[in-house]
């Protein structure tokens, strides 16, 4: 099957628009913006299944129509602030296809009476910043941006929006804040952006990838969308394939694929042929997935089958360990991870990383007992449930899931 | 001399992506401005911002403190930012930061005696595939450098050296 959204790889030059246009580029904002209601497009959306690719997996059409209409003006946001470890999709589509994701930042626009939109993306994106600049000024001089598109009364401008090296940047509510000129910390919840968002307007938060993947449904409708991967999770999923495989990268395939096919097909197996000894699924938020048993690489990665592992898909970004790793080092790791980017504002996850790393140090450099061992898992016990935002949560993932599926390692790591 | 003299064009410009309300979006923009010639922010320089989008001085140090990509302090004139997180470690970051202050003779956060390189551990830096890798930051911006080798990063060093030295 030819990509969806990772069309680069097969149509050089894509990244031009006259390339862009020739295939089928911007005819879907066009149509919308010219002959449909935006309550139209936000249903064709709606019907398609499409859940938001940033990790939590919601249906991108009912949040779309979430928009409150009573209080304008309206935002959108794109979410550009790919820090997730393992994660490193968004990044290949805004530099391989970007018109294709500001095609579809477009057409979300429309269907939401957005006449501004944001691309927030991380710091670190320096140079890409600067590339989507000089595409959102090309689409300008085409008459694809600005006053009175194609005619008629709506207008639209998009701007870019760089953060400065902050994880917690990617919950939405703390990118937010920080493109308000503020530290990123998240808000409190309810309300939710579409109600109150940027300048405390109803605002429409979406992944890139998420973004990317609209063209292609007004073209070629719902029925189409839901045709690809399975019922739960239509549609195709970038997975980014990190850790110890031989052939690391991003692989577009429909949601259902399973680990084995990821894993041994496209990442043509583990290094130095060892064993897959746990799967993170959803980046360094994952728990850790036990691969005891052969049969279980072969579970359908969508949102519904992978839980049934005790883990989540989040943003697909599969990191493969294998048996060569302990799980003390890998704990220790996600734990600074954490502790490095806890944003301060809520006391148990600023002060559970704290405790989570100064304990997790000491069980790998050796210095600590098996009762040090159940201090962590129960100083993360502790935390889950407790925390302003999913980050404290999800820095518990990794340490609840190492120890109570790995727990061999970290005794043998301690003294007695 | 204030940002706004220094850099005319570039404020207007940044100034004009937020509506009136918003004005205070500015800030990070801004900051990247202020540090771009020296790589690190000045007191003065906090207090020019915080004059121009009307808050206190306290709001700017707290943006500034809080990311990373932010510095307070002068350090070498690029910063080296090497991914040791998790994904780039199981494919050998570590041993890769080692073996590069090895050969440079300094540790982690250090300076090269030559003030143009500083070392820094980061997190992820969503190049996960291609370990090792780092960012250079320095007066130009940031810059990938992605399946990188210590021979290739030296080399990189001393491309940099050269700039270093012809811009004095």
């Amino acid at each position: 099957m030819s990509h969806i959204l990772l069309r680069h790889r097969e149509i050089p030059d894509i990244n031009q628009l006259s390339v862009y246009k020739k295939n089928g580029g911007f005819a879907a904002f066009k149509n919308a913006v010219m002959k449909m209601k935006p309550n139209e497009v936000t249903d064709v959306v709606k019907n398609s299944g499409l859940r938001g690719r940033g990790g939590a997996g919601f249906p991108t059409g009912m949040k779309w129509s979430f928009i409150d209409n009573k209080n304008w003006p309206h935002y959108i946001v794109a979410n550009a602030d790919e820090s997730e470890p393992g994660t490193f999709k968004d990044r290949e589509i805004m530099e391989g296809n970007p018109l294709q994701f500001l095609e579809g930042l477009a057409i979300g626009c429309y269907a939401v009476g957005a006449q501004v939109a944001y691309i927030y993306l991380r710091g670190e994106f320096w140079e890409l910043g600067a590339s989507l600049d000089a595409k959102i000024a090309e689409m300008e001089e085409a008459g694809l941006l600005g006053d009175k598109l194609f005619g008629t009364d709506y207008s639209l401008r998009i701007y870019t929006h760089l953060g400065a090296g902050a994880y917690i940047c990617g919950e939405e509510t703390a990118l937010l804040e920080s493109l308000e000129g503020k530290r990123g910390q998240p808000r409190v919840r309810p309300p939710f952006p579409p109600a109150v968002g940027l300048y405390g307007k109803p605002t429409i938060i979406n992944n890139v990838e998420t973004f990317t993947n609209v063209p292609m449904i007004m073209a070629n409708g719902a029925e189409w969308h839901k045709s690809i991967g399975t019922t739960d999770s239509p549609g195709v999923k970038i997975f980014s394939l990190s850790g110890r495989v031989r052939k690391p990268g991003n692989y577009e395939l429909p949601l259902g694929t399973t680990f084995r096919e990821l894993i041994y097909t496209h990442g043509g197996g583990v290094q130095d042929s060892r064993k897959v000894k746990a799967i993170m699924p959803a980046g360094a938020s994952s728990s850790l997935i036990l691969v005891d048993d052969d049969k279980i690489l072969d579970t359908p990665m969508d949102y519904a089958s992978v839980r049934t592992l005790k883990a989540d898909l989040g943003s697909a970004s599969i990191i493969v360990v294998d048996d060569t790793v302990s799980m003390d080092w890998l704990v220790n790791k996600t734990v600074h991870f954490f502790k490095h980017e806890s944003c301060g504002k809520c006391t148990p996850c600023r002060e559970g990383t704290y405790w989570m790393s100064r304990i997790s140090e000491r069980i790998h450099d050796g210095a600590a007992t098996r009762a040090d061992v159940d201090l962590l898992l129960n100083v993360a016990k502790q935390m889950q449930g407790k925390c302003l935002c999913a980050l404290g949560e999800f820095s518990t993932m990794a340490v609840v899931s190492g120890i109570e599926r790995f727990r061999k390692d970290f005794d043998n790591a301690v003294k007695a | 001399m204030s940002l706004a003299q220094k850099y005319p064009k570039e404020v207007k410009q940044i100034l004009s992506k937020y509506p009136p309300e918003g004005k205070r979006s500015a800030m990070m923009p801004l900051l990247f401005l202020a540090q771009r010639e020296e790589g690190y922010i000045t007191k003065s320089a906090m207090q020019d911002i915080a004059q121009m989008l009307d808050v206190t001085e306290t709001e700017v140090a707290g943006v500034v403190g809080f990311y990373t990509l932010y510095h307070e302090e002068k350090a070498g004139k690029y910063r080296i930012q090497v991914c040791t997180d998790l994904p780039c470690a199981l494919r050998g970051a570590e041993k890769f930061m080692d073996d590069l202050c090895g050969n440079l003779g300094i540790k982690v956060g250090e300076t090269t005696s030559d003030g143009v390189v500083t070392v820094e551990a980061v997190t992820c830096l969503a190049a996960c595939d291609k370990a090792p890798m780092f960012q250079t930051q320095g007066p130009e911006g940031i810059k990938y450098h992605e399946n990188m080798t210590v021979d290739k990063t030296v080399e990189l060093i001393n491309s940099l050296k050269n700039v270093a030295e012809a811009s004095k």
